[in-house]
C-alpha cells in the first residue's frame, strides 16, 4: 500500500481554553474522530474520519469546537479542480465507481432563484391572509374532462379516486433502510397531523406504520420489495417508481450490511442479502406495458386508490409524461436532477437529468396542448427548498410538490452527504440502534409540523400578495412569474416573460 | 362446479364476479382478460381459454389452473398460492415472486423467474416442463427454478444469458448444460445426491399434477446453478 494522497477535507478546531475534556464529542461521533488521551488528559482528533456533520459542534457544551474546510489544497487549477483530482485518486486507489449521497452539489443553474413572483399594486388589491379566508387545500387525481349528467339531468359527482391534502406539499419517497425507523415514524406522524402524505419509498412498510395508512403513499419499484396485497391496500395511493431525479436510468443497490432486522422483514428479503432494484422494471418496455402495471395495481386494489407514476426529469420528459398520462396513471411525479438520494453513483447524480423547473413547465404545456392536462395531477420534486419554490412550481403548472431533503433538514440532517456510510450521527440515515435512538420521533415530527405550518403561512402570504386566494387559482398561472437573467430559450421553455415585460 | 362465462366480459367485470365467488369455480371462454385474480387469496379457479397478461398478479394464496396457455407476467409479485399452466407461458412469469408456486407443463418465454425472492418461510418454486427463453432467473435473489426440458432434450433447455445478476436461490436444469453459457458470478455444477433429494421434493406435486413419473424425470443428469455471493456489488463502489 502506497502513500495516501488524499489529505483530510476538514479540520477539527478545538479551543483548548474552552475544552473541559468532557468527552461528549467522543461519544457523539460515530465516525470516531474524537478520542481522549488519558496521560495528557486532552482530547485528540483524527480529522481524516470527519465528515463535517457538525454533531460534535452542536453538542459541545462549551462551544469549544468548530469544523472548518481545510485550506491545505492543491495548486489552483480551474480545469483540474481539487475535487476532480481527489476523485481520480480515489478511483485509482480502489477501482471503484464513485458513490455519493444527497442531491447534486454542483453549481448548475437553479431556476427557482431566477424566477420572481408578482404582487398586486393599486388594482386587484392584495389579500391579507390573517383576516380573509385563503384556501391551501388541494385534491390530487384524475379530474373529469367535462360535466356529466345522468338521465334525469342531475350532475354525476363521482370522481376517480383522489387524495386530499391540507397544503400542496408531501414528503417524498425515502425507504426504510435508507433512513431509520425513527425518521419514518417522524414523517408518518407529521403527515398525519398535517393532513398531508408521506411516502414509504421502495423498502416496504413497517408493520407499526400501517396505522398511518391514510397518510401514506406506498411505492412499487422494480425490486418489488415488500410489495404484497396488504401493503397495496394499506396506503392512500400507490406510486410506481420508474425513475429518481438523483439517478435517472439506473436502479439501486442497498448493500447487504444494511439489510438487518426489521429492514429485512419490511423488505421481505433475507438478512445480509443485497437489495437490488434493477434499472428497468423488467415487465415494462413501453407505455402499453406501463399501463399493464398501473391497471394491475388498480385491479388489485379495486380502483379505490390513485396510481402515481414517478419519473426522473430527462431530456424528452414532455413526451414521456404524455405517454404516462395515457397509461391510465392518476398522477405523475417529475423528479428533478437536484433531488436527493441515500446513495447514487456520483457521475450519474451530477451529470444525468435536467432541472425540474424546465421539465415541469414543458410537461404542463405539453399536456395542455394535447388536451389531457385534467387526466393527471402533476407533482414536482427534486429540490423544492422553500415556500417560494412551492409557489413558483404551482404557477409553472404543478398541482403539488414533494419535499425530502428539506424534511430531512428539519429532522436534523446537516447535509454532510455521507448517508451511504450508514453512520449518520443525527439518527436519520442509519440503522445502528444507538444512533437511531438519537432522533426522537416526537421531536422529529414536531419540527416537520413546524416547518410545514410555517410554509403554509408563507404560501398564503405570497398568494395574498398576488391577490389570489386559492391554490387552484395559482395553478399554471405563469403570468404571476417573471424571469431574471434568463435566455430567450429558457424563458420560452418556462413559458414566462422576462422581468420588466 | 360453478361456471363463469367470460365471453364478452371486460377484465374488471370478470374479476368482480370472481371476487364474489367463494367456492371453486371454472372460467370458460376466457379470451385475453388481464389481471385475473390480481391480489386475491383463497380462490380455486380453473380457466378454459386463454387468460390475458398478469394472471394472478400479487396473488396471495389459492389455486389457479389454466388448461391451455397463459400469456405474459403470470404471477407477477406473487406472495402465496399455486398457479398451474398446462400449456405454455409467456414472458416475465413469476417476476419478483416471493412465495407460492408456478407449474408450467410446456415452455416459458423470456425472463422467467426474474428477481424471484425468498423470505423467512416463503420459498417460491417455479417448475417449467419444457424449455425456458433467454434471461431465465435474471437477478434471482431466492427460491428455486427448475427447467425439465421434457419434450425436446436434444435442444438447449434455456436461451441466452440465464442467471445474469443472480445473487440468491437455486436453479436446477435437466441437462448437462454444456451448450449453455453462464455468467461469471454463478457456479454451475452437476447435481449430486443431496441436490436430487431436494429436487425430488420440488417435483413431487408437479409430477402428480401432470401425471409424470418422478423417477423418469430424475433419471437424466441435472445441473445445479447457485450464485457465488449474495452481495455482488460490494466491491464495486468507492465512497465519494
Amino acid at each position: 500500500m502506497g502513500v495516501n494522497f488524499i489529505y483530510p477535507d476538514f479540520e477539527v478546531i478545538r479551543n483548548d481554553a474552552r475544552c473541559t475534556s468532557c468527552r461528549i464529542c467522543e461519544r457523539q461521533c460515530a465516525n470516531e474522530v474524537h478520542a481522549f488521551e488519558p496521560e495528557l488528559r486532552i482530547m485528540t482528533a483524527d480529522e481524516s474520519k470527519c465528515v463535517n456533520c457538525q454533531r460534535c459542534v452542536a453538542f459541545c457544551p462549551t462551544r469549544a469546537l468548530k469544523i472548518v474546510k481545510s485550506d491545505c489544497v492543491l495548486r489552483e487549477n480551474a480545469n483540474w479542480q481539487n475535487d476532480t483530482i481527489r476523485e481520480i485518486w480515489k478511483q485509482a486507489g480502489s477501482g471503484g465507481v464513485l458513490l455519493s449521497s444527497m442531491g447534486n452539489p454542483k453549481p448548475l443553474p437553479v431556476y427557482w432563484d431566477r424566477i420572481l413572483i408578482n404582487a398586486s399594486q393599486v388594482t386587484n388589491p392584495p389579500i391579507d391572509p390573517l383576516r380573509e379566508p385563503m384556501e391551501t387545500r388541494v385534491s390530487l387525481g384524475k379530474k373529469p374532462a367535462g360535466i356529466e349528467r345522468d338521465a334525469e339531468g342531475k350532475l354525476i359527482c363521482e370522481l376517480p379516486p383522489q387524495i386530499r391534502l391540507s397544503m400542496p406539499v408531501m414528503f417524498s419517497a425515502m425507504s426504510y433502510g435508507s433512513i431509520s425507523y425513527n425518521a419514518h415514524a417522524s414523517l408518518a406522524k407529521a403527515a398525519n397531523e398535517l393532513g398531508i402524505l408521506y411516502n414509504t419509498g421502495e423498502g416496504g412498510l413497517h408493520e407499526d406504520f400501517y396505522a398511518y395508512g391514510s397518510n401514506t403513499i406506498v411505492q412499487v419499484a422494480s425490486g418489488r420489495f415488500g410489495v404484497h396485497a396488504e401493503y397495496l391496500e394499506a396506503g392512500a395511493a400507490i406510486e410506481v417508481k420508474m425513475g429518481q431525479g438523483a439517478k435517472p436510468g439506473i436502479g439501486g443497490h442497498l448493500p447487504g450490511n444494511k439489510i438487518v432486522g426489521d429492514v429485512s422483514r419490511t423488505r421481505m428479503i433475507p438478512e445480509g442479502s443485497d437489495a437490488i432494484s434493477p434499472a428497468p422494471h423488467h415487465d415494462i418496455y413501453s407505455i402499453e406495458d406501463l399501463r399493464q402495471l398501473v391497471f394491475s395495481l388498480k385491479e388489485a386494489t379495486g380502483y379505490r386508490k390513485p396510481v402515481i407514476v414517478k419519473v426522473a426529469a430527462v431530456h424528452n420528459i414532455a413526451a414521456i409524461a404524455s405517454g404516462i398520462a395515457r397509461s391510465g396513471a392518476d398522477m405523475i411525479v417529475i423528479d428533478g436532477f437536484r433531488g436527493g438520494t441515500g446513495a447514487a453513483p456520483t457521475r450519474i447524480r451530477d451529470n444525468v437529468g435536467i432541472p425540474v423547473e424546465l421539465a415541469l413547465a414543458a410537461v404542463d404545456q405539453r399536456l395542455r396542448d394535447e388536451g389531457i392536462r385534467n387526466s393527471v395531477s402533476l407533482v414536482a420534486g427534486g429540490s423544492i427548498r422553500s415556500a417560494a419554490d412551492v409557489i413558483k412550481a404551482i404557477a409553472l403548472g404543478a398541482d403539488a410538490c414533494y419535499i425530502a431533503t428539506a424534511a430531512l433538514l428539519a429532522m436534523g440532517c446537516h447535509l454532510c452527504r455521507t448517508c451511504q456510510t450508514g453512520k449518520c450521527n443525527w439518527g436519520i440515515a442509519t440503522q445502528r440502534p444507538d444512533l437511531v435512538a438519537r432522533l426522537d420521533p416526537e421531536e422529529g415530527s414536531r419540527r416537520l409540523v413546524n416547518l410545514m405550518t410555517a410554509w403554509r403561512h408563507e404560501i398564503m402570504e405570497l398568494m395574498g400578495g398576488m391577490g389570489i386566494n386559492s391554490i387552484e387559482a395559482l395553478k399554471g398561472n405563469r403570468l404571476m412569474l417573471r424571469g431574471v437573467g434568463l435566455s430567450d430559450a429558457e424563458l420560452r421553455i418556462l413559458g414566462i416573460a422576462h422581468a420588466g415585460e | 362446479m360453478l361456471v363463469i362465462r367470460a365471453e364478452g366480459l371486460e377484465y374488471r367485470e370478470l374479476n368482480d364476479e370472481i371476487r364474489d365467488v367463494q367456492e371453486p369455480c371454472t372460467i370458460e371462454d376466457c379470451c385475453g382478460q388481464r389481471f385475473i385474480a390480481a391480489g386475491m387469496s383463497g380462490k380455486d379457479i380453473t380457466i378454459g381459454g386463454i387468460p390475458g397478461n398478469a394472471l394472478g398478479a400479487y396473488l396471495n394464496g389459492g389455486t389457479i389452473t389454466v388448461r391451455g396457455n397463459a400469456q405474459d407476467a403470470v404471477g407477477d409479485t406473487m406472495n402465496e398460492g399455486l398457479i398451474v399452466v398446462h400449456g405454455n407461458i409467456g414472458d416475465a412469469a413469476g417476476y419478483a415472486m416471493r412465495g407460492g408456486k408456478i407449474y408450467v407443463r410446456g415452455d416459458a418465454g423470456y425472463r422467467a423467474g426474474i428477481h424471484m425472492k425468498a423470505y423467512e418461510d416463503k420459498a417460491p418454486l417455479m417448475v417449467i416442463g419444457g424449455r425456458a427463453g433467454s434471461f431465465l432467473g435474471e437477478y434471482q435473489a431466492g427460491g428455486v427454478i427448475v427447467v425439465l426440458n421434457l419434450e425436446k432434450p436434444q435442444e438447449k433447455c434455456v436461451g441466452y444469458y440465464p442467471c445474469t445478476g443472480m445473487h440468491g436461490g437455486k436453479m436446477f436444469l435437466r441437462s448437462d448444460c454444456e451448450n449453455v453459457v453462464f455468467p461469471e458470478q454463478v457456479t454451475a455444477r452437476p447435481a449430486e445426491a443431496g441436490d436430487l433429494e431436494e429436487l425430488r421434493s420440488c417435483l413431487e406435486e408437479y409430477c402428480g399434477l401432470f401425471g409424470l413419473d418422478p423417477e423418469d424425470v430424475l433419471s437424466s443428469p441435472f445441473t445445479v446453478v447457485t450464485p457465488d455471493s449474495s452481495n455482488p456489488y460490494t466491491q464495486m463502489y468507492v465512497a465519494n
